[in-house]
């Protein structure tokens, strides 16, 4: 239990007023917003609302936003503006999207969860003043505990290991059947279910899939996991659909084009590309003055040789690609307009439509969790650690990754639910 | 769908949150199957938000992606503590974006009609079969209520749970939020839980008392933290307490002075709040302990009809006394509001509520079958009124509301079985109340009760009093 540097002897020689700090809903799920609010504070006085994350690697996250109580006392956090700390302006949410390392962190923390099938507990405690630093040391005014869930109640987790494929499948509760997703995440590997476990709670079949195991991948593990979604007796076969990250993005529209077996009803990429990666000049690496990496021009320039990227004319699904514009990591604006060339060319180009967000990055990711501008990378079968520089900047990726969020599921619903078989 | 496959559903959804194992063999493949049509069709997408919420938090339920104008049933369904099933529907018909929106759109009928937000909730009854006499309580609070909610086609009130629902959700309903502190209390022979808010606190604190029912009920104690208060929950009639023969207050007084003692409570900032029996003991101490002052009190549904210093036990014994004003209706629910009336002008027969020094709150429902409390409350502010206290007392009066006044959204019964602690005899109490004025009145009366604790418990600025540095 955490020690609070005790106030009370204060408070009590002094009679200081309480003021009462609630958070509406206490335990919500990662996209879900809250509202929090202060009351009974004196009028026009100055408070530090903040938040603090502990990572599962035991990192330390923080966020704070400046404020000033009305005249009724009260600081309501969806309606009045911040006026300075790690956002500022009036954001609902920004005492989570703009959580960062807390000062004296390890360098290129990147903020992910593990285990998504508990919650990240967030304190969010209120301090007198405007302050910026030494939280720790400092007297909390008031504190709640903030739990925020990628899972809903009855979202069922379930390990997948047969026909030699490896993931999790993620079933929304209820008895279904739901329609399908393959959720493909990037080159960093491993088995990343935090998004499908979210996927799921908005009522997807969705699996996570392990597929950088082994260094050359055969396109029939892809083919083998989506038959295993589609035969699922909660699933529905002929509604499945396929969302990607990065190199799965490139996954996604390859197996899409030419793969017989793979036939989703629409594809979501989200930072990728159609290029094929195999080929990309490593000399054309370059390093920031921060010396971190930067890969966006492996890729480039886009080929005009069909053979060396995706021939997404061909694509007979509704696709929506994500693109961050200041994504550093890969070229997705440029591979996003050669696509649209392509599809224009071809006559499919009323299955694309395009999110274009500016000063967003590369890993655009479910909304109100911290942002990466750079940070650790390790590809996957490899020992060699960079600091990636994915690009972005805080307030507009934040931005990004909440509308692009909501545009992803409801593009989802529109094509897995609505449409008529 | 039978009970059975649907009580196996609900644990192992809820189980989910807390062990993978028991769900794969319970769902999946070899569980529920849906219907062979529903592959084809489109399906209805149903949510609930939030997913977790406090118990006196409004959910927004709804459903997308159906036919327009298309009728479904919204069915509730959660499973007790002692395992009985209780349920909830209504009956909606899909506008013409083929959506149903709880909080907006009225239901034309089943356990409730209208705009309901919460009718989902607060208009559970026992499934049919059930046992009689039934009365849903939360023992444990550490874990949440977990409520089923589900899209059944068609408006039916039976049969349709043969039916695979459309969609369904799983919901919590939690009465301590994250970071509230749970403390079993044995001190000085007081039995008790404690319940800290999250934070450095200081904190103002509850003492709070359930009726005569006996036993350690922490629910609304668990809640009041959620909400700021140190709050605990008092155990005073169990045979284990053996508080029933004492005459004095003292258990009492010990039992607010642990929570004046706590290092995060503010010392003159502990009130007191009580029900049935326990709003008895409530107005005893504050008008007659020397050694406690409560800074405020709420009373739910309690009377000031008692012989002051004398033991509990006889105040309960004394009730029975008067059997022949004990009635037993047609349906053999016994019927105690009589007991107490005509309300005495003896005032050596109730409290002297003209000792009463702070502000006090009196919560009633006015179809109270158990007890006189409207009756009771026009005599305290008669009595307030002439030793010229009646500026501190506040009344809130109920329309056919009856006398289990909870925190809100939970079921109302109008009867259920009680049993009476010194004589050990199960029977049946007739509560009273009609199931939507009382849901309304636990509503209302839990938002002005937590309003009149924060003005009275929680220090306010003043423009007089000068910031202090930290």
């Amino acid at each position: 239990m955490k020690t609070w540097v005790s106030n009370r002897q204060s408070t009590m020689e002094t009679n200081l007023w309480r003021l009462l700090l609630s958070v509406q809903p206490s335990r919500g799920l990662v996209d879900e917003k809250f509202s929090v609010r202060v009351q009974n504070a004196p009028p026009a006085h100055p408070l530090t609302m903040h938040a603090l994350l502990h990572s599962e690697d035991g990192d330390t996250w923080e966020a704070f936003g400046h404020y000033v109580t009305d005249s009724g006392g009260d600081v309501n956090v969806s309606e009045d503006p911040s006026l300075g700390g790690t956002y500022d302006g009036v954001e609902p949410m920004g005492l989570l999207w703009s959580l960062r390392p807390a000062p004296g962190s390890r360098p290129g923390l990147r903020f992910r969860k593990r285990d998504a099938q508990t919650p990240m507990q967030v304190r969010l405690s209120v301090y007198q003043g405007h302050q910026s630093e030494g939280f720790m040391d400092r007297a909390v005014l008031a504190s709640v505990m903030v739990e925020r869930w990628y899972m809903a109640p009855g979202v069922r987790r379930v390990n997948i290991t047969e026909g030699g494929v490896t993931g999790t499948l993620f079933l929304p509760p209820g008895p279904g059947p739901f329609p399908g997703l393959m959720d493909l995440w990037g080159g960093g590997g491993g088995l990343v279910e935090y998004r499908p476990a979210l996927l799921a709670s908005h009522g997807f079949a969705s699996l996570a899939l392990d597929y950088l195991k082994q260094a050359d991948v055969k396109n029939e593990y892809f083919e083998d996991a989506y038959r295993v979604l589609q035969q699922h007796p909660q699933v529905c076969k002929n509604r499945i659909g396929l969302v990607g990250l990065s190199f799965g993005s490139s996954v996604a529209l390859k197996m899409s084009v030419y793969s017989n077996v793979i036939q989703p009803r629409c594809i979501v990429c989200v930072s990728g590309s159609h290029i094929h990666a195999a080929g990309s000049r490593l000399k054309k690496t370059r390093y920031n003055e921060e010396n971190q990496v930067i890969w966006r021009d492996l890729l480039l320039p886009v080929p005009t040789d069909l053979s060396k990227k995706v021939d997404v004319g061909r694509l007979q699904c509704p696709l929506l690609l994500v693109v961050g514009e200041d994504d550093q990591n890969w070229p997705v604006p440029e591979s996003a307009d050669d696509m649209r060339e392509m599809m224009e060319g071809a006559g499919n180009s009323h299955l694309l439509t395009v999110l274009s967000y500016p000063r967003a990055g590369h890993l655009i990711e479910p909304p109100y969790s911290p942002h990466c501008r750079a940070g650790t990378f390790m590809a996957a079968g490899s020992r060699k650690k960079f600091i990636a520089l994915w690009g972005g900047e805080v307030a507009p990726h934040s931005r990004a990754q909440e509308d692009a969020w909501r545009k992803t599921l409801d593009f989802l619903r529109e094509n897995l639910y609505c449409s008529a078989d | 769908m039978s009970w059975r496959s649907c009580f196996y559903f609900l644990r192992a959804a809820h189980k989910t949150l807390y062990t993978l194992q028991e769900q794969l063999g319970l769902l999946g493949r070899s569980g529920i199957r849906p219907s062979s049509t529903m592959a084809q069709t489109v399906t209805p997408i149903l949510s609930v938000l939030p997913t977790r919420g406090l118990v006196d938090e409004k959910f927004k339920v709804a459903l997308e992606n159906l036919p327009p104008r298309f009728p479904v049933t919204l069915h509730s369904l959660h499973q007790s503590e002692d395992k009985d099933y209780w349920e909830a529907f209504g009956y909606y018909v899909s506008d013409d974006r083929g959506r149903v929106t709880v909080s907006e759109d009225a239901s034309l009928g089943g356990t409730y009609k209208g705009v309901e937000p919460m009718g989902l909730l607060w208009s559970m009854h026992p499934v049919p079969g059930s046992r009689t006499g039934l009365r849903l309580r939360k023992m444990d609070v550490q874990s949440p209520m977990v409520v089923l909610i589900s899209a059944y086609k068609g408006h039916a009130f039976e049969g349709f749970r043969e039916q695979p629902p459309l969609a369904s959700a799983l919901t919590e309903r939690w009465y301590m939020a994250p970071g509230v502190q749970r403390i079993d209390i044995r001190e000085g022979g007081v039995i008790g839980t404690i319940f800290i808010p999250p934070g450095p606190g200081p904190f103002p604190g509850v003492l709070d008392m359930w009726g005569g029912g006996g036993g350690l009920v922490e629910y609304r104690s668990a809640l009041l933290a959620s909400h700021g208060f140190v709050s605990l929950a008092l155990d005073y009639l169990s045979p284990k307490v053996a508080v029933a023969d004492d005459q004095s207050l003292v258990y009492f007084e010990k039992a607010f002075n642990i929570i004046q003692q706590h290092p995060q409570v503010i010392k003159d900032r502990v009130g007191i709040c009580g029900l049935c029996l326990g709003a008895s003991v409530t107005l005893n101490v504050a008008a007659y302990s020397e050694s406690v002052s409560p800074r405020c009190c709420v009373c739910i549904s309690g009377s000031h009809v008692l012989p002051a210093a004398k033991s509990l036990s006889y105040v309960i014994n004394d009730g029975y006394k008067h059997m022949d004003k004990l009635l037993v209706d047609e349906q053999n629910r016994m019927v105690w509001r009589h007991a107490i009336l005509p309300i005495t002008t003896n005032p050596d027969e109730k409290l002297d509520m003209g000792r009463i020094k702070c502000p006090l709150l009196l919560v009633n429902g006015d179809d109270d079958q158990s007890k006189a409390t409207v009756e009771s409350a026009e005599d305290i502010a008669k009595m307030m009124r002439a030793a010229g206290n009646e500026h501190l007392l506040t009344t809130l009066n109920y329309h056919d509301a009856g006398h289990l006044i909870e925190p809100p959204y939970t079921p109302h019964f109008r009867a259920s079985n009680f049993i009476i602690q010194h004589l050990q005899q199960k029977v049946l109490v007739l509560w009273g109340g009609k199931t939507k004025p009382h849901a309304d009145a636990q509503e209302d009366s839990w938002q002005k009760i937590l309003s009149f604790l924060r003005e009275h418990l929680y220090p306010c600025p003043s423009s007089s009093i000068p910031q202090a540095k930290l």
